[in-house]
C-alpha cells in the first residue's frame, strides 16, 4: 500500500440554504477543494461522493454521474462512485478513496460529501433518518433517531452516573466552538440552562442536545505522497484509514454505553497509525447528539468508560482543554448535512494541522482524528491525519 | 410507503417468534438464518421458537417528537427490553404514565395497533409492551 496525502479541502456555508440546490452545493464544495489544491480537471483519476438519501430529500440518485456533470468533468469520462452508509457515507466515500489511491489504481481523487435536506418538513426528515435504522424492527414500531440515543444515553446515565448537565455542557461546549466558524449554520452562544429548558424531543434528549438538520457540502483531493508534493507545499498525510461495521439494529449490540463498531475502527486506526490515543492533538468527532460525543471520547480511549460526562465538565475537551474536541462546532453547532458531515470533519482536521484555522486554530496540531458513525453505530469510519 | 412491505407475511410481528439456534442452543429475535456464535455450524439447524413474551426493561426514552405516522401519538413510551430468554427486542410500552416507566421494570408482550396509514390506509399491527400485571413467583 502506497503512502496517501490529503492536498485540499473545500466546504459551503452550511444551514438552510434554501437558495441552493444538492447540484450547487456538490459543484461548490468540489470547485473549492480543486482550487485549494491547486489541480487541474484532467489531473483527477476518479470521484467519490458520500450521500445518505438524496434519493428521499429531493428525488436525486446517482450522486456520482451528477457530481462528474456539475463539476464539468463529464467528457473526461472519469470513474465516480456514490458511497452510501446513512451519516457515515462522507467518511465511508474518503475511505474508498483512500483505498483507491493506496492501492495504486489511481494518483489523484476527489471526494466529496453532500446532503439538502431542508426541503422536507421535519416530521419527513425525521422518518428520512430513521432509514439508518432497522426499518421493519425499529423504525416500524415507532422508534426515532433521538430515540435510540436517547435510549444509549439513559443507559449510561444508568450505568455511569453521567448527568443531564454533561451532556448539556457537550452542547455548550460545541456552540461555543461554533461562534468562531463563519461557515457553521449556528454562531451563538448556548447556556447549560438553554439546553436543559429547551423542548424534550426523546427523553433525556432535549431539542438543543440534537444536532440540527442541515443543507451543506464538502469535499477534498486525495493523492498519493509522491505525487502531492507536484501541487502543495502543505500535504496532509493520512496516517490510517479504518472502516469498521456493526448490526444496524441497537437491540443487537453486545452493549448499549459504547459503540463498539467505533471501538474497533479506533483500534485499527491506532494500530494503522502506530500512534496512542494520548499522541492524538485534537479530534472532530461525530456529535449527533451530545451522548455521542461522550461515548465517542470513551469509544476512542481518550477517558475511561464511564468518564466522558465528568471529563466534558472539567473542560478536557474544549478548545483550550488537553485535548480539543469539535473545534469546528461538532455536528451540533456546524450543522449535520449527513452525507456531507464526515468530509466536513477532514476539512476541519486540515485546516488546524495546516494552521489555517484563524481564531479556533488549536495551540498544538500535529496529529488529528476524525470520527463518523452511521446510523445509530451499525457504521465508523476513524482517520488520523498528520502534518507533513 | 409501498402495500407490499406492509403486507408480507411477518407473523413474528404477531406472535414473538424468534428462532433458537440447534447447536448452541442460543435464542434470538427477530428470527436470524444464521446464527451469529456458531455460523457455519448453524446453518439448517435454526429453529421455530415461541417467546414468552415476558422481559425486564434495560433503557427507556419517551419520544416526544414523533415520525409522520406516529403523530398525535405523542408522548410514547419506547425500551430496550431483555426478553427472559436472553434477545433484547425494542418495543413501546403502554398502559402506563410516561414517570412510571424505569430501568428494571417488568413488562410483558401484548398485541396492539401500531400505526394506521392514513384513514383509508392498512393498519398496521404487532407486538407492544404493558407492565406485568400479576406478581412473578421468584
Amino acid at each position: 500500500m502506497r503512502e496517501v496525502a490529503l492536498i485540499g479541502s473545500g466546504v459551503t456555508e452550511f444551514g438552510e440554504l434554501w437558495e441552493k440546490s444538492l447540484a450547487d452545493l456538490v459543484a461548490e464544495a468540489g470547485i473549492t477543494a480543486i482550487m485549494d489544491a491547486g489541480i487541474d480537471g484532467t489531473d483527477i483519476d476518479a470521484l467519490y461522493i458520500g450521500g445518505m438519501s438524496a434519493g428521499r430529500f429531493v428525488g436525486q440518485e446517482h450522486l456520482g454521474s451528477l457530481a462528474a456533470e456539475v463539476a464539468g468533468l463529464s467528457d473526461l469520462h472519469i470513474p465516480a462512485t456514490r458511497v452510501e452508509a446513512a451519516c457515515a457515507s462522507g467518511g465511508l466515500a474518503l475511505h474508498s478513496g483512500y483505498l483507491a489511491v493506496a492501492s495504486g489504481a489511481y494518483d489523484v481523487v476527489v471526494v466529496g460529501g453532500a446532503e439538502k435536506m431542508t426541503d422536507v418538513p421535519g416530521t419527513e426528515a425525521t422518518n428520512i433518518l430513521a432509514s439508518a435504522a432497522n426499518r421493519e424492527w425499529e423504525a416500524f414500531f415507532g422508534a426515532t433517531f433521538p430515540g435510540l440515543y436517547a435510549l444509549m444515553a439513559r443507559y449510561h446515565m444508568h450505568k455511569h452516573g453521567t448527568t443531564s448537565k454533561q451532556l448539556a455542557q457537550v452542547a455548550v461546549k460545541n456552540h461555543h466552538n461554533g461562534t468562531l466558524n463563519p461557515k457553521a449554520q449556528y454562531q451563538r452562544k448556548i447556556s447549560v440552562e438553554d439546553v436543559l429548558n429547551s423542548t424534550m424531543v426523546a427523553d433525556p434528549l432535549h431539542l438543543l442536545d440534537c444536532s440540527p438538520i442541515t443543507d451543506g457540502a464538502a469535499a477534498v483531493v486525495v493523492a498519493s505522497v509522491e505525487t502531492a508534493r507536484q501541487f502543495t507545499d502543505q500535504p496532509v498525510r493520512i496516517m490510517a484509514s479504518c472502516h469498521a461495521s456493526d448490526s444496524i439494529s441497537l437491540s443487537e449490540r453486545s452493549r448499549f454505553d459504547a459503540l463498539p463498531a467505533a471501538v474497533s475502527a479506533a483500534r485499527c486506526a491506532y494500530r494503522q497509525a502506530g500512534v496512542e490515543p494520548t499522541d492524538i492533538d485534537f479530534a472532530e468527532v461525530h456529535d449527533c447528539f451530545t451522548i455521542a460525543e461522550i461515548m465517542a471520547i470513551e469509544d476512542l480511549g481518550f477517558v475511561d468508560r464511564g468518564q466522558g460526562g465528568p471529563a466534558t465538565e472539567d473542560g478536557l475537551t474544549a478548545r483550550d482543554g488537553d485535548i480539543p474536541v469539535n473545534t469546528s462546532g461538532g455536528l451540533k453547532s456546524k450543522g449535520h448535512p449527513v452525507g456531507a458531515t464526515g468530509i466536513a470533519q477532514i476539512h476541519e482536521l486540515m485546516l488546524q494541522l495546516r494552521g489555517q484555522a484563524g481564531q479556533r486554530q488549536v495551540e498544538k496540531a500535529d496529529i488529528g482524528l476524525s470520527h463518523n458513525v452511521g446510523g445509530s453505530g451499525g457504521t465508523a469510519v476513524i482517520h488520523i491525519l498528520e502534518a507533513i | 410507503m409501498a402495500v407490499p412491505r406492509y403486507w408480507r407475511e411477518i407473523p413474528q410481528r404477531y406472535n414473538l417468534v424468534g428462532t433458537k439456534c440447534g447447536s448452541c442452543g442460543k435464542i434470538y429475535f427477530p428470527p436470524k438464518v444464521v446464527c451469529p456464535t456458531c455460523r457455519r455450524k448453524s446453518l439448517g439447524h435454526m429453529e421455530d421458537c415461541a417467546l414468552a413474551g415476558r422481559g425486564t426493561v434495560e433503557s427507556y426514552t419517551v419520544i416526544y417528537a414523533p415520525p409522520p405516522h406516529f403523530e398525535g401519538e405523542e408522548p410514547y413510551t419506547m425500551a430496550l427490553i431483555k426478553m427472559d430468554e436472553g434477545c433484547y427486542l425494542m418495543g413501546q410500552v403502554v398502559d402506563l404514565e410516561p414517570q412510571e416507566i424505569h430501568i428494571g421494570l417488568r413488562v410483558e408482550a401484548c398485541f396492539r395497533r401500531i400505526y394506521e396509514d392514513g384513514t383509508r390506509g392498512a393498519i398496521q399491527y404487532g407486538y407492544k409492551f404493558k407492565k406485568m400485571e400479576e406478581a412473578e413467583t421468584p
